[in-house]
């Protein structure tokens, strides 16, 4: 049994938060970058080139990628054999508010959905989930989710003769809908499967797939694949002006489900796919 | 491989002359003033204007640009300040156009009232690069708190900018950029 003081996680997790604010992934700006030598529409490959102009401007200015640094969200696996010492919700909330202060990161979470009057002035709480893994390490998976991509994320509960058809054509169809407001190209995360509650925790880990890792059953990659070709084929494309790029990657992850059910849940990621991971 | 048109640089606030001008799809640079409102300055902003109050700042001519930046680090005026998505703000607009607001500045589509709100009064939205917000910030010259400081990053500020990327999204002749709204007629 390893034992862990959660108060040493603070400080890797406020350097994760100031380095995935600054810095986008190597994998999301290669997508970017062979997105704009594929891109037919002018006007799109102009947007592209801004974009990877701003991935430059960040680095070299020590500026955020976005002024929406996002609501931190972690993904903790626990190995079986790590005994914890403290609350790891406290820890990890310690190393966000070290960063969103220090950093001049935007502090960006409201103390009261319905009041909406009260800032938490340092971007707590973040969001935590768990997870139980063989072996003696913590992992952290982390990104700093935008609020208006998460805003046309979606859930379904489909009924199962709606099939393979039913969930290709509603994310296509939200998609379209939800045009420039997300801020295109896309990751999409998928979530099939589980219940009500599941579902969306599967789309939104999907996220932290690496770009251009299809999955590795290849019924999920061949459905990947498809719905990200009629997702480009929508046209929305870069900022909704129209293009070829509407979406950068699909990624789908599946559970289980009761007999009856067939959940679908979509989160929408903008192009600032802000993940990283911390192996303790 | 068709290149895009050449920007064309345009001062604020926006003459109305110019706002008439311009049409949907125009590349713009933008040098001046603008001011910075959400969603909580919105909600703010349309109490006093329904209660006949005074406003933090002056509607006529100006540009509000839908924008909750991320603090400067010194010296910096101003960090990250990238554009928000506008339809949050759409239930809004129109009575700010009425109010003498000349243009909306954000990113992504907005409801047919404020595409039609626009040609009543003469007004624009453009929109810029959502999610270049390190690149916008580094084209602001000043900022300043002038009204809602208690908002933090949802204050209005005043921003002096040069050379800031935008494009015409709806223009004062019911034209609009986006492929989503050519099914509306005077799309452009």
């Amino acid at each position: 049994m390893r034992m862990l003081l959660t108060s040493d996680i603070a400080p890797r997790v406020a350097a994760l938060c100031r380095r995935l604010n600054l810095l986008l992934p190597p994998d999301v700006q290669e997508a970017l970058s062979r997105a704009r030598d594929r891109e037919s529409s002018p006007r799109a490959r102009e947007v592209l080139d801004l974009l990877l102009e701003n991935t430059q401007v960040a680095a070299t200015e020590g500026l955020p990628l976005c002024q929406d640094t996002g609501m931190v969200v972690v993904f903790a696996e626990v190995g079986e054999d790590v005994c914890l010492r403290g609350s790891l919700q406290a820890a990890v909330d310690a190393g966000v508010a070290e960063a969103y202060r220090q950093s001049f990161l935007r502090p960006s979470v409201l103390a009261d959905p319905l009041r909406r009057d009260s800032n938490t002035g340092d971007n707590t709480p973040a969001i935590l989930h768990w997870e139980q893994v063989p072996g003696n390490r913590l992992t952290l998976h982390v990104a700093a989710k935008g609020g208006g991509s998460e805003n046309q994320s979606a859930l379904w509960l489909l009924s199962p003769s709606q099939g393979r058809e039913g969930i290709v054509a509603g994310i296509v169809e939200r998609i379209r809908e939800a045009g420039g407001r997300p801020c295109p190209p896309l990751v999409l995360g998928v979530g099939l499967g589980g219940n009500f509650e599941t579902a969306p925790l599967l789309a939104k880990k999907a996220l932290f797939r690496p770009l251009g890792q299809p999955s590795p059953d290849p019924e999920l990659a061949d459905l990947e694949a498809e719905i990200l070709q009629r997702v480009n084929e929508t046209g929305v494309g870069p900022l909704g002006l129209g293009g070829d790029t509407t979406a950068l990657a699909v990624h789908v992850l599946s559970a289980p489900c009761h007999l009856a059910t067939l959940p679908v849940a979509l989160n929408v990621q903008c192009h600032a796919a802000r993940h990283a991971t911390v192996v303790i | 491989m068709t290149k895009a048109p050449e920007p064309l640089r345009v001062d604020l606030p926006l003459e109305a002359a110019t706002a008439l001008a311009l049409r949907a799809g125009q590349a713009l640079r933008l040098f001046g003033e603008m001011f910075t409102a959400r969603d909580a300055a919105h909600a703010r902003l349309m109490e006093a204007l329904t209660a006949g109050e005074p406003l933090p700042f002056d509607l006529a001519g100006a540009l509000i640009y839908y924008c909750g930046p991320t603090p400067g680090p010194p010296p910096r005026p101003i960090g990250a300040a990238g554009p928000t998505t506008s339809s949050r703000m759409d239930k809004y607009t129109p009575a700010l156009y009425r109010a003498g607001v000349r243009a909306t500045l954000g990113k992504g589509e907005r409801t047919r009232a404020v595409r039609e709100a626009c040609r009543e009064f003469g007004g624009l939205y453009l929109i810029t690069v959502g999610g270049a917000g390190a690149l916008l910030g580094s084209r602001v010259l000043s900022a300043e708190v002038v009204a809602y400081p208690d908002l933090g990053p949802e204050a209005v500020r005043r921003l002096v900018v040069a050379d800031f990327p935008a494009w015409v999204a709806y223009d004062a002749h019911g034209g609009s950029l986006f492929p989503a709204d050519s099914d509306l007629p005077g799309a452009g």
